[in-house]
């Protein structure tokens, strides 16, 4: 499974959701879809875009907030894990695409690549829904599940370590930043 | 980093600056405080864990503070950050790579241990290094040291954050937090 044709297959839902990325293969292939003021592209500080979408889904309960997260990144800040859980927010929907590979420096394998179950500890340290799915129309259901669903899920999709041939775009990362927050600010005064 | 929490109770962290500084994050309209306990944290938490108006974020590690408060500044929420100096070590990439990166407002409240009558070992080395990386990393700074002072302080540094789009720090003190 190709992370590209995942996000392809759930830019539906995320057309209609705050979206939070992580660095490198899904920013760049996320934006090749198509970029929306509703997206925002965490271009660094590893491991914080969970900690981001938390924030969000937290001050905004009536938003649906979906994160793109990533094993490299999701390692980096595991504590995200019961942070999130411990707060649970309903419309938090957290996907972690799992290549088993730090991919944007050069594909180095991280520990999920030796056996180490992310979905096992998403579920231990408490989130409500958890779920590992291998092909898209699974990744499909269990987005279109979260979406509609009223509990915060993680769900792990197993892809193959395979990236965009570049990853910087042109989307400079404070035109995106300053975008994303002026477009919550009008979704607030409707 | 972390007290005991049997070690808490024997210690005199002062209640009244705890009010002073819980009651000038309100006046500056902070509606969501991330916080990971220390001992002199302990009555800020406890304040801000008793006001529906607030939103408490309980951490696992400082550096998710980073992420909730620019999730939070995203939102429109403003927001502050409770830690000890040790945790501020902690959060330093987030700083670089997400708040300084991308211009996020960081209003820190930095419990500044190991400093001047320190007795725990362990805090003195942060101590040392503290103000420096503050330097270092070019964030402004002030100090949170008497209660005729606190409240316009907090005012300050919080205008500061938000017209420049940047992290500010202000480091609570022994004098202010400790009663002894």
């Amino acid at each position: 499974m190709l992370r590209l044709d995942c996000l392809r297959s759930i830019y539906s839902e995320l057309e209609n959701s705050l979206v939070v990325t992580i660095m490198g293969a899904v920013a760049a292939e996320l934006q090749s879809l198509g970029h929306r003021p509703n997206f925002f592209y965490l271009q660094h500080a590893m491991g914080l875009a969970s900690s981001t979408g938390l924030g969000l889904a937290m001050c905004l309960p009536e938003q649906r907030v979906i994160v793109i997260d990533g094993d490299g990144s999701l390692l980096m800040n595991l504590g995200s894990l019961s942070t999130m859980a411990r707060y649970r927010p309903k419309k938090l929907t957290h996907v972690v695409f799992d290549n088993e590979s730090l991919l944007s420096v050069g594909g180095f394998p991280t520990a999920t690549s030796t056996g180490t179950d992310l979905e096992g500890i998403a579920r231990a340290a408490g989130v409500p829904q958890v779920t590992t799915v291998r092909n898209i129309d699974s990744l499909k259901a269990a987005v279109t599940d979260a979406v509609q669903g009223d509990e915060l899920t993680t769900i792990i999709a197993k892809v193959e370590a395979k990236g965009p041939p570049a990853y910087v775009t042109d989307l400079s990362l404070l035109e995106n930043r300053f975008q994303f927050r002026r477009h919550i600010q009008s979704l607030k005064r409707v | 980093m972390f007290a005991s929490f049997i070690e808490c109770q024997h210690m005199p962290v002062s209640l009244t600056s705890s009010k002073v500084i819980y009651d000038a994050l309100k006046e500056c309209d902070i509606r969501l405080v991330s916080a990971l306990p220390e001992t002199w944290l302990v009555h800020l938490i406890r304040l801000a864990d008793d006001d529906p108006e607030v939103i408490l974020v309980r951490l696992a590690k400082e550096e998710e503070g980073v992420g909730i408060s620019a999730g939070a500044h995203f939102a429109g929420v403003k927001s502050a950050m409770l830690m000890q100096n040790h945790g501020f070590l902690a959060s330093i990439n987030g700083i670089v790579s997400f708040a300084h990166l991308y211009k996020i407002p960081l209003l820190m409240l930095i419990s500044y241990r190991g400093s001047f009558g320190e007795r725990d070992p362990w805090q003195t080395q942060g101590g040392n290094v503290t103000e420096p990386l503050l330097r270092a990393l070019g964030i402004p700074y002030s100090f949170l040291d008497s209660v005729d002072t606190v409240k316009k302080r907090i005012q300050q540094a919080q205008t500061l954050s938000e017209s420049s789009l940047q992290p500010v720090a202000l480091l609570l003190t022994r004098d202010l937090m400790w009663e002894e």
